[in-house]
């Protein structure tokens, strides 16, 4: 291209990085940032650690369930993890889902692979009731609705500081009392949720020690598989679509300079 | 309509003669995408009007597929996305596509004004042709704002709530416009429902302003990067093959990065906060549009006063209506228009720097860096170009697009 | 239309200049193919869809005599545990009295060849015009032979769903069923 032109372009660029750059920098020092972890889902030929993800469910099952729906998913879902449809069926037998007989009136009915995964309050209203006024979020895409994503819940999960443990700086500059429950990553500091996990809070049936880290990470590698069941479709599709447009743009170049040949 | 046209081409194909002396189509396409003289001097700027064409169709036909399984009332909403996300066939890729899609669409439409804007395309006797293409912007964010509102998330409710809320600024009438354009007293489920309606509308009004855009163009041909017109062949080539073959190569490399965006970060356009449902009780910590949305986002919270920042925020789209009079040169193209050239770099990192603010929470440097940015914007289309295209001395324009590629060749 | 108009001045041989552009046809055509592919599926049944295409009844609960009407596939299945007299006259129907000639027997079989004669699992779904017969709700009338009878055309069914009068062309239909244990049939 002519000279004047690809000086323009090449100023352009340098300010465009310049400014993409003091971007990140004026982002990175608002709140404290939870730590970047590698994820074995991460980069573009990541993939979900399906053994973890089945620890993560039992966490969530025994721990987070209590209070978190998972409502856009349903329990044939969990076959995606490399359950058989009777482990599955072992796993809901004793889960009673609401539903309603010939008659109309309400009754509770044994889980089927086919249902939504149970909610642990009827309504919205009621999970906010029943836990201080702000009812606990639905857990099915909460990796992809929150800044920083898996990290973020992981940092959360993990980053609570005991009052005893805070400095007095700490104490004043967020007002913290003995009843908050502080947490070094939360916008704000003071989350509403008590620390969920521990060590030996969960006993893995694949016998993995569950200390607090451990269930922090299964966790998340279930709940971001939750967040996007076909991601592992998304990104080898990705693959092939790019590889086949690199081959047709290499072709259609060709077929260009053909084209063109007599006139330059 | 075919015989006001010199001798009407032959077709070897019985069949396609009978249709084409009934209904010239065939007659139509080859002379206005086979022979049709292009000129020959054209650079890859000049792909992205094909490009954008592509990308109008890939949003209709994703976007008609979700349709399929999408449902606009606010209880049903946020799940029936996820539910295509999850259990229809290839729904992930559908709605991915028509997500990333979008965002690419604006990137193709932005190339494609740039590259107007800085060889003059705008100017006579293209005036009408540009106001259409101003036009099809319009639509194009009136879609747009429309469709991030369906899926019902915190930013789709709360960005439609601020923006539908800016025209209570109208003095007099402003609060019956919005109860209007709500249906109700809030956004709720009649505004979903009507956005829904509007959003399927609206990009077959963009198709048809599309075919107006192409047909005035039609009627002169297109600009080059010298601004000069043809002369003659010599300075011409047909449009097919020359300029479908690079066309074709063009759409494929602008492909490999929307796939790129599509399939390995096609949320890292958008916000995180549109994965949690809408809920009207409570607001987000930071409301922001869409990246294409950002830099006019900016200009409207850069005036003080809302009535001033709306004004301004339809003014930064209308001097663009009003571009063709606005300049002043005898010359078309910024490669002769030594002064000009820097001032057009000058505009495009205003405009970033404008989306940079619009990213941002009004508050500390920002303030002062939108409304110093909002103020040239301005200053560029109101003042600087009718001043400049009178006092600059443009280069000298070779004398024909041959002579001047042969020139290159040659040297 | 495309080669003829391809510069013979361009570099490279005629040959190579075919090759390439049917190359590039070859691959574009490729590549609209599988790009159509995944907008012609999408209008195949989804995933919650496929999910309720199978069902599972435990039959325990049901008495003999009784029967439970269980919705799939968005139609009324018809589960009947019939009694001994009701599978007799069944049995003892001749063929040549049947506008749809199926042995009784062949309509009890699962698709592991069992034969339960106990249990007739048929759809409910007049195979005339489309209405749901009577007969499997107590106090509904069974008909003119003690099976089931629709009130839309007067079509009336036996013990074994078979058509014996009316406009019906054919018997209530058997969808495929298998009974995982003697008291859990999953159809479909």
């Amino acid at each position: 291209m002519r000279k004047p032109m690809k000086k323009m372009l090449v100023t352009a660029a340098v300010a465009l990085s310049a400014l993409t750059a003091g971007v990140a920098a004026i982002a990175a020092d608002a709140e404290e940032h939870p730590p970047h972890r590698h994820w074995h889902f991460q980069g573009p030929f990541g993939t979900y650690d399906r053994a973890a993800a089945q620890r993560g469910y039992q966490v969530y099952a025994e721990v987070c369930a209590a209070c978190h729906s998972l409502q856009l998913l349903a329990y044939r879902n969990l076959e995606e993890l490399g359950l058989t449809e009777n482990q599955v069926k072992g796993l809901i037998k004793d889960i009673q889902i609401p539903d309603l007989n010939d008659d109309g009136q309400p009754i509770e009915r044994p889980a089927r692979p086919s249902d939504r995964f149970k909610r642990p309050f009827p309504n919205e209203a009621a999970a906010a009731a029943a836990n201080n006024g702000k009812a606990p979020p639905d857990l099915s895409v909460i990796v992809k609705a929150r800044e920083g994503g898996p990290d973020y819940i992981y940092g959360i999960l993990t980053g609570y500081v005991p009052y005893d443990k805070l400095t007095p700086e700490q104490i004043k500059a967020f007002s913290v009392t003995k009843d908050d429950n502080f947490n070094k990553y939360f916008p704000g500091h003071k989350i509403g949720m008590p620390p969920p996990l521990g060590d030996d809070k969960v006993t893995y049936a694949d016998g993995t020690k569950a200390t607090t880290d451990q269930e922090a990470s299964d966790v998340v590698e279930f709940l971001a598989w939750a967040s996007e069941p076909h991601m592992e479709a998304r990104k080898r599709t990705g693959v092939r679509v790019i590889l086949f447009l690199l081959a047709m743009a290499g072709f259609l170049y060709a077929v260009k300079r053909m084209v063109w040949a007599d006139k330059h | 309509m075919a015989s006001s046209h010199g001798t009407p081409p032959v077709f070897n194909n019985k069949v396609i003669a009978w249709i084409d002396h009934r209904l010239p189509i065939f007659s139509y396409i080859e002379k206005e995408y086979h022979t049709f003289p292009t000129p020959r001097n054209f650079n890859y700027f000049w792909n992205f009007g094909a490009i954008a064409t592509v990308m109008l169709v890939l949003m209709i036909v994703t976007g008609i597929v979700l349709a399929t399984n999408y449902t606009p009332h606010v209880t049903m909403a946020f799940d029936s996305v996820e539910r295509i996300m999850r259990d229809v066939p290839s729904g992930w890729l559908i709605r991915y596509l028509h997500m990333t899609g979008a965002s690419f669409f604006f990137i193709a439409v932005y190339i494609h004004i740039f590259r107007g804007m800085y060889y003059g395309s705008y100017k006579a006797p293209r005036e009408l042709l540009w106001i259409l293409g101003v036009i099809i912007l319009l639509l194009m964010m009136a879609t747009a704002f429309m469709g991030y509102v369906l899926p019902w998330g915190q930013m789709s409710f709360w960005g439609a709530t601020v923006i539908t809320s800016l025209f209570g600024a109208i003095p007099v009438v402003g609060d019956s416009i919005v109860t209007w354009l709500w249906g109700g007293f809030a956004i709720d489920n009649p505004t979903l429902n009507r956005f829904f309606a509007l959003h399927y509308l609206l990009p077959f009004v963009i198709v048809a302003v599309v075919a107006l855009h192409v047909v005035a163009l039609h009627v002169h041909g297109s600009n080059n990067p010298l601004g000069i017109d043809p002369k003659g062949p010599q300075d011409t080539v047909p449009f097919h093959p020359y300029y479908t073959m690079k066309d074709g190569f063009g759409v494929a490399v602008f492909l490999i990065i929307y796939a790129g965006f599509a399939f390995f970060a096609p949320d890292s356009l958008g916000d995180p906060a549109n994965y949690i449902p809408a809920n009207p009780l409570v607001t987000p910590t930071h409301i922001v549009p869409e990246w294409y949305f950002l830099p006019f986002y900016a200009i409207l919270r850069a005036v003080p006063d809302k009535l001033g920042g709306v004004l301004a925020m339809f003014g930064s789209i209308g001097v663009l209506f009003i571009l063709p009079w606005l300049d002043t040169s005898r010359v078309r193209s910024c490669t002769f228009r030594p002064i000009y050239k820097w001032f057009m770099l000058v505009l495009v990192i205003d405009v970033f720097v404008l989306g940079y603010c619009g990213a941002n929470p009004p508050e500390g440097y920002f303030v002062p860096l939108s409304q110093v940015a909002t103020l040239y914007y301005f200053f560029h289309f109101l003042i600087l170009l009718p001043v400049l295209g009178k006092i600059e001395r443009p280069l000298p324009l070779p004398p024909s697009i041959a002579d001047a590629v042969l020139k290159k060749k040659a040297g | 239309m495309a080669a003829s108009s391809i510069p013979a001045g361009g570099h490279g041989d005629p040959t190579r200049r075919d090759f390439l552009m049917v190359a590039t046809g070859a691959l574009g055509g490729v590549g609209i193919a599988a790009t159509a592919w995944p907008f012609i599926n999408n209008l195949n049944p989804a995933a919650d869809t496929l999910a309720l295409a199978s069902v599972e009844v435990n039959v325990a609960p049901i008495q003999v005599g009784q029967a439970v009407t269980v919705k799939w596939r968005g139609k009324p299945l018809f589960i009947r545990h019939r009694t001994p007299e009701e599978i007799k006259a069944a049995e003892a129907v001749p063929m040549a009295e049947l506008r749809d000639p199926q042995t009784d027997n062949s309509r009890v079989t699962d698709t592991a060849k069992k034969v339960r004669p106990e249990w007739l699992i048929m759809i409910g779904v007049c195979t005339h015009l489309g209405c749901v017969p009577l007969g499997n709700q107590p106090g509904q009338t069974k008909g003119p032979f003690g099976g089931w009878f629709c009130p839309c055309h007067g079509s009336a069914y036996d013990t074994s769903g078979r058509i014996r009068q009316g406009p019906a062309p054919r018997n209530l239909a058997i969808p495929g069923y298998l009974f995982t244990s003697d008291t859990l049939v999953r159809i479909g």
